[in-house]
């Protein structure tokens, strides 16, 4: 399932955040922040997203780096917080 | 203050090359022009009277027809020198602070511009040893460009004058824009037009027979860190400052013609005024600029400021779509991409100064590098006490105190805010550390580079050069000593004071005069204790000290408010010019060959939705634009980079 997530994630990023050029997407691990593919008004576009496309809700004490600053952590943190028929219906 | 060019080597029909220079810059000299030609050498001057009216003409030669000198700026202590000249038996011709250099290279040589006091950039064809000298102030505040074409050395106030040489053309230096989108401005003396370079602030440079030789005269300098200050206490040294720069401000209202100023409704331009408005007999003139924008207008603190000082006040409003209106004119004057469009409503307000009759104002820009006014100091000082606790939760709610003008950080949490500033991340030993979020957050604009732009680019970073060219003492120096330093070296020349500076004032035949940016405050600045200029996270504070009886306590207690302007909302939109869309267009940027055209045209249409409210989303379209912008202006075939780095 996090393969799933991820994939849905990180389109939404270079569609988003790198205006399609799919040649800049990030590795897996690597920091969106430290690569400065996310500023400050960039999170919250994500947990917006985050939120809308899987169906879950973030509590402001989710929206940390630990969860969300890698497409690895992203994923991680969607699978631990959906089911799989959560995400599923969200699609 | 004028606007110069010229060339020495064998010109063909030099006199015309040197009447074409004029012409092209002939808004920085709408008064009088003239020329000088002799074999090998040409000077061109196109002049904007302020000193010596009458008798000012320029080129100007010394008595022994041997030395001539086409020069653009000011002399501030040319009284007090021509005094020291006439008590050693120098006679003088003309009322003007150009006759003083003549006098003074004539007894020290080159090393006359030691004892200059001023904003200027000159020239002076030396018969005599048949060479040409040229040299730049200390802070860069007066522009001058050179290239060497086919055997012959061309210079010039600007590279439109250049570009009227016989070969000489405009190509875009791809390093450079690499730097321009990094670190907001080209790294002097490279400049974006390939094969055409500056003379860097504080250098002089000579041209013989031997080749180019330049050399730096004067550079910024800090004590060690640690290292005990003179100024134990405040109060001694807020007078030791007030009187300085009350002398600083005295030199510059020095003219033949009336001294206005600017006045933004901020610290420094007030008491700029407020020392200028105690000094002038008459009623000062004061100009500003206003915005729609609640979050860019100052409109308030402006009128409060001029009621205070009984000044007569003018203003110029800047209006929902004059950044674009102008937007082309100025990148015209700028000759180089911009990432903001600050430059924009200041090139505004200069034609206000004009249209009042006025052609010298005083200006507030400086004090923030000079005694540390700007956000990224107080930045630099948080991300250093979180780092101290890296894991700490609370210290990073320090940061939206620095930002309140960012709804974007506000809301971030502590873990959020900490890695935005890269706390933890950023070493605290590199030489950049004060500004590693700023030049991560502009260069994050170059992901719309095109990929052949990347691969000509492969192996460079404009940071490393930047770190590559510190002073071998700046690792002793106190963080917000090198802070300072970086500002003041880099972008201060780079882009305050030449896009934001000279050239837009410039544009209109208007001369920018910067009391904060006298040497002698500078060095005297230098050697304050950093807890004097920021102290906790107030900016300024000696500054404000020395000054809180001159100004109402509106102004002197008032945070600082970055100057800004709309940026890419000013361009999209409801009555979105037509320039803008074929600039940004996929077919005109893939001819231009810089930028990826997909990628820029979804930027483009996210910027039309007002989504687009982050910083490098911003300064991407703003960079790309003028970038487009340049290419269409200086280039008749666009990019050119096969060849590049």
């Amino acid at each position: 399932m996090t393969d799933i997530i991820k994939n849905k994630v990180k389109d939404f990023i270079i569609e988003n955040f790198l205006f399609g050029d799919a040649s800049q997407a990030p590795a897996d691990n690597a920091s969106l922040i430290e690569n400065a593919i996310i500023d400050s008004t960039g999170v919250l576009e994500l947990v917006a997203f985050i939120e809308e496309r899987f169906a879950i809700a973030m509590s402001d004490t989710d929206i940390v780096p630990a969860n969300l600053d890698s497409l690895d952590r992203i994923a991680a943190f969607v699978a631990a917080r959906s089911s799989t028929g959560q995400v599923e219906a969200a699609e | 203050m004028c606007g110069f060019g010229g060339y020495l080597g064998s010109v063909a029909e030099g006199e015309q090359l040197l009447h074409s220079m004029t012409q092209a810059i002939l808004h920085r000299g709408p008064d009088e022009q003239g020329v000088f030609v002799a074999p090998g050498v040409g000077l061109a001057h196109a002049r904007l009277s302020i000193v010596g009216l009458g008798d000012g003409q320029q080129p100007m030669q010394d008595e022994s027809g041997t030395l001539t000198i086409a020069f653009n700026g000011e002399i501030f202590n040319y009284v007090e020198l021509r005094e020291e000249l006439r008590a050693r038996g120098r006679r003088f011709r003309t009322s003007s602070d150009t006759e003083v250099i003549l006098h003074l290279y004539d007894e020290m040589g080159v090393d006359c511009v030691t004892r200059l006091n001023g904003d200027f950039a000159f020239a002076i064809h030396d018969a005599r040893q048949n060479r040409l000298f040229l040299a730049r102030d200390r802070m860069g505040v007066r522009p001058l460009f050179h290239t060497l074409k086919a055997g012959v050395f061309y210079f010039a106030s600007e590279v439109k004058a250049l570009l009227q040489a016989p070969g000489v053309v405009a190509e875009i230096d791809p390093v450079a824009l690499e730097q321009i989108f990094t670190l907001w401005a080209p790294i002097a003396p490279r400049t974006p037009f390939r094969d055409i370079s500056e003379l860097q602030p504080a250098s002089l440079m000579i041209v013989d027979e031997n080749g180019i030789s330049t050399r730096s005269y004067w550079q910024m300098d800090f004590p060690e860190a640690g290292e005990t200050s003179r100024h134990r206490s405040v109060g001694p040294a807020a007078e030791e400052l007030r009187a300085l720069l009350t002398d600083a401000t005295r030199i510059r209202m020095r003219a033949d013609v009336p001294v206005g100023s600017y006045l933004s409704g901020g610290l420094d331009s007030s008491i700029v005024s407020a020392l200028a408005a105690g000094m002038t007999p008459q009623t000062l003139r004061t100009f500003s600029v206003t915005f729609d924008s609640v979050e860019h207008d100052e409109s308030a603190f402006q009128a409060e400021m001029a009621r205070a000082l009984g000044t007569r006040h003018s203003t110029v409003h800047c209006a929902q779509g004059d950044i674009a209106a102008s937007f082309p004119d100025v990148i015209r004057f700028t000759e180089r991409p911009i990432l903001r469009t600050a430059p924009a409503p200041l090139f505004k307000l200069s034609g206000l100064v004009r249209e009042n009759g006025l052609k010298v104002v005083l200006t507030g820009e400086g004090a923030d590098e000079v005694f540390a006014g700007y956000d990224i100091f107080k930045e630099a000082r948080v991300r250093r006490f979180c780092a101290r606790q890296p894991q700490s939760r609370i210290r990073p709610h320090l940061f939206r105190k620095l930002y309140p003008y960012l709804p974007g950080l506000r809301q971030q949490s502590a873990e959020y805010l900490a890695a935005f500033f890269g706390v933890g991340g950023d070493t605290l030993g590199d030489p950049l550390f004060s500004h590693g979020p700023r030049l991560r957050g502009t260069a994050a604009a170059k992901l719309f580079f095109s990929a052949d732009l990347r691969t000509s680019l492969a192996g460079y970073d404009a940071a490393e050069e930047m770190a590559s060219l510190l002073p071998e003492n700046f690792a002793h120096w106190h963080p917000l000593h090198q802070a300072q330093y970086l500002e003041s070296r880099f972008l201060l020349p780079g882009y305050i004071l030449s896009s934001q500076g000279d050239r837009m004032a410039m544009a209109h035949g208007v001369e920018g005069r910067f009391p904060f940016l006298d040497h002698r405050l500078v060095e005297f600045s230098a050697g304050l204790p950093p807890d004097m200029k920021l102290r906790g996270l107030t900016e300024k504070h000696i500054l404000r000290e020395a000054t809180k009886d001159i100004l109402p306590p509106l102004i002197s207690q008032r945070p600082k408010q970055p100057y800004r302007a709309p940026d890419s909302r000013s361009f999209t939109g409801a009555g979105a010019l037509d320039y803008v869309r074929e600039a940004m267009r996929e077919e005109t940027v893939a001819a231009g060959g810089l930028f990826n055209p997909k990628a820029v045209a979804k930027l483009h249409a996210k910027c039309g939705t007002g989504e687009a409210n982050g910083f490098r989303d911003n300064a991407a379209f703003v960079g790309i634009l003028s970038t487009q912008l340049w290419l269409e202006t200086f280039t008749t075939t666009g990019a050119n980079i096969a060849s590049a780095a």
